[in-house]
């Protein structure tokens, strides 16, 4: 295998080993020599890549943000349009030349020999038309199809990718889809005119895991059924284990490693590759010793200058763990949850005060352990993010009972929380929304300590120093404004903010969800250390089931604003007893091949 | 989650903020025409500070009359060329009174300026108060509140105001029922954005970060809330400044504004409308200036606009 | 949508007599003596006086003065403090001091005018801003859109009486190429009519031309960069097709709402156009009856104006929720 597989980032045309599928003795579908795509400004996003797909054959191209990836995508329907954009090698798909030439030339290839689905399906179709006229739109351009035969076809299609009474939804605005149906429309559209190649963008960033899962199988079965090729460019390495035969790995514009998706998944040869591959959390492994353990070895080296004073002496010295670190019992739950509940208004009611609502968390109780790790995971409307709001009390149940460490705290009001905001922190998911931009990182982090009463600047400046240095960043960086920081160094400092006052419970809100997944295995490496340092209870709230279990002692699993199911992680993961969270085991990619068409299988067994 | 399209075509996104004043100035300075708006603005301002002694310098005042310097055989317009532009009067004088005309909209600029900028800040202070209301206080106060301010976005504010304007007794100081009028029926826009912003504002992360920091009350509202409000109050405040001047210049033409003796160029344009065959430099003077001026306000509002948030689709927008 | 109408139309009542009773009283009860003002300059006895306010009602507490007028737009009434009693037809906004005239039929007489003056200029300023705007958008950056742009801040900031003062000197006065601008009714020569109009159309529409142009260019640009713009690219579909089917129609619709407010505003609002040239629409009736502080004119007006941009509002939401879909009207 070692001859199609050049350690080098770029050069000469290599040609990718025969496609399970494909034809390899056809001439390729796509074939991209030496590309470069320069942005204005002299950013160079793609730097040299050639690659070839054959007919049949499916390409998947990984890489993290700022990979080139997508500008990769793109120019092979010459889409730069207006972005001004500078590309020089040569494109080539279906054999005509994608370049500004004959612009007719390019319109009959885009959609009819190379169809393209989007990573965001909510705003990709038009608003203003109904989703079958879309498809009929783009079907009549390209065949000179009758307005009745287009329709006639965009149903078919659309019926095809799984749009129950197609029919009758057809006629219908985007808006009242779904996104995962939104996305099948797409899809739809792509498959009406019978392309050669399906080029994919991220299609399945934007949903939940049971939705990706079913437009992933949607693809895989579309392929098999009509062999056109794929090229699916995605930064999710899960995704492409499933999905694809042949796999490019992306990073700073370059290709770095090319081979079977087996063989680099399993045998990486590039560093980078390792690196990716080793930061993604595993959801078929149990969690890992080094983040149980953290860096205990740092544990003794811990400073008191950041609690003294703050919290005043006593307390600082591990008083509060008297348990064990690995979370078993201690005694009292730190936070007892007695079905809280968290009605939204809806609507607008003629009257005030008669609004219908809806009920986000559905009544919930559950103990958070102290010393602790709670996963909390959920797909988008499961109430998750609602329940942890209401844990820290930055929402006010509407219902039922919130204790900190056995004192009622849901129904104070906000001026009686004083005593217990210090033992309540937070960390948000967005790292560009959790930063005030107006004020310097270091004031943001003083900010606790001043509100509690801190006057003494010199101490407040020597503290927030040490947290920044802590938390992996320069010391000398106070005064600088979040703009400067990327999504992991904020996400770093919204880590120090929540924990310069040594809080007893931080709930982590999606921490990581926002970032690349070298960063995000940063970010949970320093959460597991500052965590053993600090004898922290945590709860952690994320999408994401692998990096769930990676950090957890105990999982819940939420659905539709109740609480499904709640165990040790490694039960919960390995014998789920809630049928949700069964499916939802089913649906998260993973890094085998096998596994991946194993699981598939099952998925459409089950469908079926 | 990590990647779009977009984070891979476009290099890093420009600065929300960290901002200051230092920074919105070098900002500024790469509007050209901002700049000469912003020149212009400061001198007339300049001007109407110093238009006693700029008059003095003359040696004229804006009530004396001069029959001499008319030509009574062609109906009072003045005599000589250019509406009788002489080394006495620099820009010549009315016609059928005499009256020195740089005089008059040197003064008049006084007016004019006054009368608009007085105005704004109250508009300013009313809207941010009523906005910041209905962003940061309850549902119903946000209800009733929001109800009001389209209630008076949707004023037909114009002849409200020429009906109250003449209404009111005479003997009531006209500058100030000028302004307190124009402040009536302007402070509007301000609450929706104020509010708007607010709204937007008090959602984000870092708002619910300083509540768990302990922050809460007025407090949280300053710190967090309010310097996010600057940038978009004040770039809509620079363009509500010529929207007065209009307003008043408007007002005065229907004889419903500043009363006579006290100059305005609406004023003054209005009589000119009977002149503007024989004298058209009546029409001229006032007319430049008014134009020039509200044109100064604008183009330094928008260069402001753009220099503050360099995302928005301002007027004057550049190529990239 | 019955429901929606329903409620929408009991709001907008609501509103209009929270408006009417603030114009009624807050013009009624200012000081100056009504009677006195409906006597005219020469002194009246103080008999005549209480006559004339007793007809009028004026000697009447001020909310049973205004329950009158409520009554009267709706069910008309009758003045009988004199010797004669004048039945006051539905509906009713009282008799002009000045000339005695009903203010309805006041209000109709004046209505065409303006509303000639105001739907020839609305169609202009919607055109040239609309067809500058999308051209500019799609000439962004270049010579032409950098024309545009700066010629809609100098529109933007050239008064309306400006503009036509600009144009009676240089059309009626230099070259002579029109007669200085009266009104003529449609029904009578309709080229006459036009005519006549041409200067009053071009200066009302000059600043709201170079206000609709930045906000078309501004919506243009906006759904230009939406995905949806991108998706019908990538599937072939011609630059210009991609406008005209998918770019025009998101950037047009936000101006729905904004142009049936402006249509409405101007309509009573275009007082200074109106004054300029002489035309006898609602807006100089409104300025001729301040200055003769003619009481129910002033009132009949300033109503009137409300209830027109009253119910513009409710005709832009619903317009725009047909257009677009997405809006549910609730």
């Amino acid at each position: 295998m070692t001859d199609q597989l050049s350690p080098e980032p770029s050069g000469a045309t290599t040609r990718l080993p025969a496609p399970r599928s494909g034809d390899p003795a056809a001439a390729p579908i796509v074939a991209v020599d030496g590309l470069t795509v320069t942005f204005p400004g002299g950013t160079r996003a793609v730097d040299g890549v050639s690659f070839e797909l054959a007919p049949g054959a499916s390409l998947g191209i990984v890489g993290e943000s700022g990979s080139g990836k997508s500008a990769t995508a793109l120019a092979l329907l010459g889409l730069h349009h207006g972005t001004g954009a500078r590309l020089t090698g040569r494109v080539e798909v279906a054999g005509t030349v994608v370049d500004d030439s004959d612009p007719q030339r390019l319109r009959r290839l885009r959609g009819a020999t190379a169809a393209m689905v989007f990573q965001d399906p909510m705003s990709a179709l038009d608003p203003y038309f109904s989703v079958g006229s879309q498809i009929a739109e783009v079907y009549r351009l390209h065949t000179g199809a009758s307005r009745r035969e287009a329709w006639t076809r965009a149903v078919e299609v659309l019926d095809h990718v799984g749009i129950p009474h197609a029919a009758r939804r057809a006629s219908e605005p985007p808006h009242q889809f779904s996104g995962g149906q939104r996305q099948r429309a797409l899809i739809a559209m792509a498959l009406a005119l019978r392309p050669k190649v399906l080029i994919a963008d991220e299609p399945t960033t934007a949903l939940d895991v049971t939705v990706q899962a079913q437009i992933l199988d949607l693809l895989h079965g579309l392929r098999a059924e009509t062999g056109m090729a794929l090229l699916l460019v995605t930064h999710d390495l899960g995704v492409i284990a499933g999905t694809v035969d042949e796999v490019l790995v992306m990073q700073r514009g370059r290709i770095v490693e090319r081979g079977g998706v087996r063989r680099v998944l399993s045998a990486p040869e590039h560093d980078y590759t390792r690196a990716l591959l080793s930061a993604v959390p595993r959801v078929d492994a149990p969690r890992r010793r080094a983040l149980v353990d953290g860096a205990r070895g740092g544990a003794g080296a811990r400073s008191e200058a950041t609690v003294d004073g703050v919290r005043g002496g006593g307390t600082v010295d591990g008083v509060r763990g008297e348990g064990t670190v690995d979370g078993v019992d201690r005694g009292e739950p730190l936070v007892r949850l007695v079905d809280v509940r968290q009605d939204f208004p809806v609507g607008r009611g003629l009257l005030p005060g008669r609004h219908r609502t809806v009920a986000a968390v559905d009544g919930v109780s559950l103990d958070v352990r102290r010393g602790e790790v709670l996963g909390v995971v959920g797909e988008s409307g499961s109430g998750k993010t609602t329940l942890a709001r209401m844990m820290v009390r930055l929402l006010r149940p509407t219902g039922g009972r919130v204790e900190f460490d056995g004192t009622e705290i849901g129904a104070l009001p906000e001026r009686r929380l004083a005593p217990y905001r210090r033992d309540l922190q937070m960390v948000f998911q967005d790292p560009i929304s959790a930063l005030n931009p107006r004020r310097s990182v270091g004031e943001s982090i003083a900010d606790p300590l001043r509100t509690a009463g801190v006057r003494d600047d010199a101490r407040i400046r020597a503290t927030v120093r040490e947290w920044l240095g802590r938390v992996g960043l320069d010391p000398d960086r106070y005064d600088a404004y979040p703009h400067e920081f990327s999504g992991g160094q904020r996400q770093r400092i919204g880590i120090a903010r929540a924990l310069v006052r040594s809080p007893r419970l931080v709930v982590c809100d999606e921490p990581v969800s926002a970032l690349d997944v070298s960063t995000q295995a940063q970010i949970i490496d320093l959460l597991a250390q500052l965590r053993t340092e600090l004898d922290l209870t945590v709860v952690f709230v994320a999408h994401d089931l692998a990096v769930v279990r990676q950090v957890s002692d105990r999982v819940a699993v939420m659905h539709g604003g109740k609480l499904v199911e709640l165990a040790d992680a490694d039960t919960v993961y390995t014998d789920p007893q809630h049928d949700y969270t069964r499916s939802l085991l089913a649906a998260v990619p993973v890094l085998d091949p096998d596994l991946a068409a194993r699981r598939r299988a099952e998925r459409v067994a089950v469908a079926g | 989650m990590s990647t779009d399209a977009l984070a891979d075509q476009v290099a890093a996104p420009a600065p929300e903020g960290g901002a200051g004043a230092r920074s919105v100035w070098r900002a500024l300075r790469r509007e050209p025409a901002a700049l000469a708006g912003l020149v212009v603005v400061l001198l007339l301002v300049l001007v109407a500070l110093a238009a006693p002694l700029l008059t003095a310098l003359e040696g004229q005042d804006y009530t004396s009359y001069h029959d001499g310097l008319l030509d009574s055989a062609r109906g009072g317009v003045p005599a000589g060329d250019l509406g009788g532009i002489s080394a006495h009067h620099w820009l010549g004088v009315e016609p059928k009174t005499g009256r020195d005309l740089f005089a008059r909209v040197v003064y008049g600029a006084r007016v004019s300026l006054a009368v608009a900028l007085s105005a704004t800040i109250l508009q300013l202070l009313i809207g941010l108060t009523i906005g910041l209301a209905a962003g940061l206080g309850g549902r119903i106060a946000d209800a009733v509140l929001s109800r009001v301010t389209d209630l008076v976005l949707a004023f037909p504010a114009l002849i409200f105001s020429i009906a109250l304007l003449g209404i009111v007794p005479q003997s009531f100081p006209r500058p100030v029922l000028l302004v307190l009028v124009l402040a009536l029926f302007g402070w509007a826009g301000t609450a929706r954005i104020a509010r708007g912003q607010a709204l937007t504002l008090r959602t984000r992360d870092y708002v619910a970060a300083a509540r768990l920091a302990g922050g809460r009350g007025a407090r949280l509202a300053r710190r967090e809330i309010l310097p996010g409000l600057a940038a978009p109050v004040i770039t809509y405040a620079a363009l509500m400044v010529p929207g007065n001047i209009v307003a008043e210049a408007g007002l005065s033409f229907l004889g419903v504004g500043i009363n006579p003796p006290t100059p305005s160029w609406g004023q003054m344009l209005s009589s000119a409308t009977t002149w503007f065959g024989g004298d058209p430099m009546y029409v001229a003077i006032p007319g430049v200036l008014l134009f020039a001026t509200v044109l100064s306000f604008t183009l330094f509002g928008d260069g402001l606009r753009n220099a503050l948030d360099p995302r928005s689709t301002s007027l004057s927008k550049r190529a990239e | 949508m019955a429901a929606y109408l329903i409620r929408r139309v009991l709001g907008a009542l609501v509103v209009l007599l929270v408006l009417s009773a603030a114009v009624y009283v807050i013009f009624y009860a200012l000081p100056g003596n009504p009677a006195q003002l409906v006597c005219g300059p020469k002194t009246c006895q103080a008999d005549q006086l209480h006559r004339i306010e007793t007809e009028l009602g004026l000697d009447q507490p001020i909310y049973l003065q205004y329950w009158h007028f409520l009554v009267g737009i709706f069910a008309g009434r009758t003045f009988s403090g004199g010797p004669e009693a004048i039945h006051c037809a539905a509906p009713c906004l009282g008799y002009s001091y000045q000339t005695g005239e009903p203010v309805t039929s006041l209000l109709l007489d004046r209505l065409p005018v303006s509303a000639s003056l105001v739907v020839g200029g609305f169609v202009i300023w919607v055109l040239v801003g609309v067809g500058l705007g999308v051209v500019s958008a799609l000439r962004r950056g270049r010579a032409l859109d950098r024309v545009v742009t700066t010629a809609t801040l100098a529109g933007n900031s050239v008064p309306v009486f400006l503009v036509g003062l600009l144009l009676l000197l240089v059309f009626c006065v230099y070259l002579r190429a029109l007669p200085f601008p009266g009104y003529q009714p449609l029904t009578g020569n309709p080229a006459l009519w036009a005519q006549n109009l041409i200067l009053p159309w071009v200066s009302l529409s000059v600043v709201s031309a170079a206000v609709y142009t930045r906000l078309t260019r501004t919506s243009m640009l906006e759904t230009l960069a939406e995905d949806h713009i991108r998706t019908f690219r990538a599937y072939g579909l011609s630059e210009s097709r991609v406008i005209r089917r998918h770019a025009l129609r998101g950037a047009l619709t936000p101006l729905i709402t904004i142009g049936t407010i402006d249509l409405a505003t101007s309509l009573t609002g275009a007082t200074l156009t109106e004054s300029l040239f002489g035309l006898p629409g609602l807006g100089q009736l409104l300025v001729t009856s301040v200055r003769n502080i003619d009481l129910p004119v002033v009132v009949g007006v300033t109503i009137l104006a409300g209830a027109v941009i009253v119910v513009a509002n409710m005709v832009a939401d619903i317009l725009y929720s047909v257009a677009d879909r997405r809006v549910a009207l609730a």
